[in-house]
């Protein structure tokens, strides 16, 4: 046992900082660290100095465009981006769809697709969930009807996270309705351009506009947007939920967060005295660095023995705790945050970045803070909620 | 960066797994509890036997130069068996002031005594109103001659009544909370002027309250004057050793939790099957993988000479036991009902020790915060 970095490590995390200090643009950083929402541009212009510099999806394989980075390597590559802060990559391309696209697609989606995701010259998103399939995503009812060269496609896509921007969609489609709900599912890549595909906001808790409704009528995609097998993709949906081991703590995040915390809770006073320096707010404070710092060593935990092993697709009894425990955290770190604030949590304040030229109410770091507690309501519901993941775990890992 | 264990170290918890297994069961584990001693000679030879006394002390004093690690793996599995033995006392804490505060010559006459398993050793600093500081020191060191003579009261001394010699924290001058003033001695239970009184805790482990009436210190280690820095790195020492403990505890407490709601049928089936009930099972083992991960990140940081970072870590890693173990404790016997109340089944005695960890060398509060005054984790 040995849990220091080796030296090549450490001058590979310096090598990492050095180039987004030298290369993130000012006014994207200036926007990260407020704590605002990345926007279309910051992503695209960012991706592509990553991209350029090859490290546009660091974790897939050289042949499509990786690094041949080691587990290891890509996590601290991920941390440093977000500790930085820096934008992380869209996982809707580099995450979810690419590795799905490489592992099971044919050729020819491999050489249109692969370097558009790397580029960002094409914004994905997801469409998984409907209305009725939340947690129970198998029972899907958007259904894809074969028609000559084309299916033919008719339902409803929810939770569509940034989907007004997006250029493509992949979706799960019904394809049969013999046997288990989940033998008849297929992964369809749709051009968001289709005629019969119709965006509509949903407005979230925070205010703000990351998720959206897609309703499909009567989309006509081609017959080669089918990735893999018909009425496989359930299979290939699963892997592209379990592939995501080296990132879905989210560690740096929420280390980012407690340096702001640290910082602005050094700047509000409470009973005369810098926030910083009260005791219950010192216990709060460390109670999640706490866990974070458990969490980081279970996230490490899995990274390595990924290293040592390779990641075997298997549910790991460490892994499997990440979503839970990164969740919570993440959400008690926002929490705290909004604390920080005191009274100043309470405006509704119009950002200058929505446009508004009025002045902050108080100080100009508060806008974000409430905003962004709700906002983070969402993380211990996407990606299957708390209770499923406790679910999966008494099934997969205690054998209940 | 590398979590796994080296094939010495899987061999040495194999084996150590195997004899407590085979010598060391449930039964046999009551039957040592209900002695007039309470821990088993026997079993503390074997233990030496195989080596764990000397483990932990450098080749050149006499030991087999075993790390903090190998230090863990032993913990966690006396854990696991709800060891009665005094190896906390003598070999943690003991051990820890012998490699801490004590001069090669001191260690020369003590480790090979300590590693064949022939002396036992405690360490007392608690005292009555001390409550978990161990700055709070009333016990004086009056100035004898050449040596130190010790007159005051030692409380809740864990492994105090059957050790051979005891580390005892005493003080030349100053007030009670003074930080300066402080030294850590070793006197021999039978010398003259000790009086103690053995009893069992909740746990079934042994503690003694100890008076001293001029007692004569056999060796004064490290500075009489400022000795509190070496006693608080043997303290870090012991709660990481804990740590590693309670990893072996709530192993237990997950592992037969999960058993029984396999077994256990109402309703025509295995509780197990009732979502509530899988909840809880799986908070208790989040919380014990995260138990174990910040066990690691202590061991990591015990031998640290950076008593800043240590203390944070430690602090860190007791609040995260003290917090996980009632989680484990409570919803084990809570998933077990009734029969999790009973002396008769296993899980109730895993949850006193448990509870018993979490008072010894500082409690959750306590070290929650010790860490607030240090300004958290991350600063």
């Amino acid at each position: 046992m040995d849990l220091r970095f080796t030296e090549e490590e450490l001058a590979f995390r310096d090598e990492v900082r050095a180039f987004i200090s030298e290369n993130l643009p000012e006014d994207i950083l200036s926007r990260t660290r407020a704590g605002e929402y990345a926007n279309k541009d910051d992503m695209i212009r960012w991706t592509r100095i990553l991209n350029e510099k090859g490290w546009g999806a660091p974790h897939w394989p050289e042949e499509y465009g990786g690094t041949g980075w080691g587990p290891m390597k890509q996590y601290i590559y991920l941390e440093e981006l977000q500790k930085f802060p820096a934008p992380s990559p869209l996982p809707f391309g580099t995450n979810m769809v690419g590795p799905v696209i490489y592992t099971f697609g044919n050729e020819a989606q491999k050489a249109h697709y692969l370097p558009r995701i790397l580029n960002l010259d094409d914004w994905w998103c997801q469409g998984f969930s409907e209305p009725g399939s939340g947690s129970d995503l198998a029972s899907l009812k958007t259904k894809a009807v074969r028609d000559g060269d084309h299916y033919v496609v008719n339902g409803q896509k929810t939770w569509t996270t940034l989907a007004q921007f997006a250029d493509w969609i992949f979706c799960l489609v019904r394809t049969s309705s013999e046997g288990k709900k989940q033998e008849g599912i297929s992964f369809l890549l749709i051009d968001m351009n289709d005629p019969g595909i119709e965006v509509r906001p949903i407005v979230t808790i925070d205010g703000g506009r990351e998720i959206n409704e897609v309703f499909l009528t009567d989309v006509r995609v081609p017959v080669e947007n089918l990735v893999g097998e018909e009425n496989r993709g359930w299979d290939y949906a699963k892997f592209l939920l379990g592939s995501e081991r080296t990132n879905i703590a989210r560690v740096g995040y929420s280390k980012q967060r407690i340096a702001r915390i640290r910082e602005l809770a050094a700047k509000e006073t409470s009973r005369g005295q810098p926030l910083i320096e009260d005791r219950k707010f010192r216990e709060k404070l460390a109670s999640i660095e706490i866990e974070l710092k458990a969490l980081e060593m279970t996230q490490l935990r899995v990274v390595a023995a990924d290293a040592k092993r390779g990641n075997t697709g298997r549910p790991d009894p460490a892994s499997s705790i990440l979503k839970i425990k990164g969740s919570e955290i993440q959400q008690a770190t926002t929490s705290l945050l909004m604390d920080v604030m005191g009274p100043y949590a309470m405006p509704l304040q119009h950002l200058a970045e929505e446009g508004s030229n009025e002045p902050p109410v108080g100080p100009d770091y508060a806008g974000h803070a409430a905003p962004g507690y709700f906002n983070y309501r969402k993380v211990s519901i996407y990606g299957g909620t708390n209770e499923i993941q406790k679910n999966i775990i008494a099934k997969a890992v205690l054998g209940l | 960066m590398d979590f796994d264990l080296t094939e010495e170290q899987s061999m040495l918890k194999e084996a150590l797994q195997r004899l407590l297994r085979d010598k060391y069961d449930f039964d046999t584990r009551n039957k040592v509890l209900a002695s007039s001693e309470g821990w088993s000679t026997g079993m503390w030879d074997q233990l030496a036997e195989m080596g764990l006394m000397a483990l932990p002390f450098a080749e050149e004093d006499g030991g087999l130069g075993g790390g903090m690690v190998d230090q863990m793996i032993v913990m966690e599995e006396l854990g696991r068996a709800l060891s009665l033995e005094p190896f906390f006392g003598t070999i943690v804490l003991g051990g820890a002031a012998l490699r801490i505060a004590c001069t090669p010559e001191q260690r020369a006459e003590l480790v090979p005594q300590v590693a064949e398993g022939s002396l036992k050793l405690a360490l007392a600093h608690t005292e009555r109103h001390s409550r978990f500081d161990l700055h709070h020191v009333e016990t004086s060191a009056t100035r004898d001659g050449e040596g130190y003579k010790l007159s005051g009261e030692k409380s809740v001394v864990l492994d105090g009544d059957s050790a051979d010699k005891i580390f005892v924290t005493a003080r030349t001058g100053g007030s009670a909370r003074d930080r300066q003033g402080i030294g850590l001695y070793l006197i021999d239970a039978g010398s003259d002027g000790v009086t103690r009184r053995g009893y069992a805790n909740q746990d079934g482990r042994r503690s003694a309250e100890i008076v001293l009436e001029n007692v004569r210190a056999e060796a004064v280690c490290g500075d009489p004057e400022n000795a509190l820095p070496a006693v608080e790195w043997i303290a870090d020492q012991g709660i990481a050793a804990l740590c590693a403990e309670s990893i072996g505890v709530m192993s237990v407490l997950h592992e037969t939790t999960t058993e029984y709601l396999k077994e256990r049928k109402q309703f025509g089936v295995p509780i197990g099957a009732f979502q509530v009930l899988q909840h809880k099972a799986v908070d208790m083992f989040v919380s014990l993988e995260q138990a174990r991960s910040i066990t690691m990140y202590a061991a990591m940081m015990a031998d640290s000479d950076d008593a800043v970072e240590r203390s944070r870590a430690m602090a860190a890693a007791k609040i995260e036991i003290g917090r996980g173990g009632r989680v484990c404790g409570e919803n084990a016997v809570q998933l077990h009902g009734g029969v999790g109340m009973t002396m008769e089944f296993a899980v109730g005695h895993y949850f006193k020790r448990m509870t018993m960890i979490d008072k010894t060398l500082g409690d959750t509060d306590h070290h929650m915060e010790r860490l607030a005054e240090m300004g958290g984790l991350f600063e």
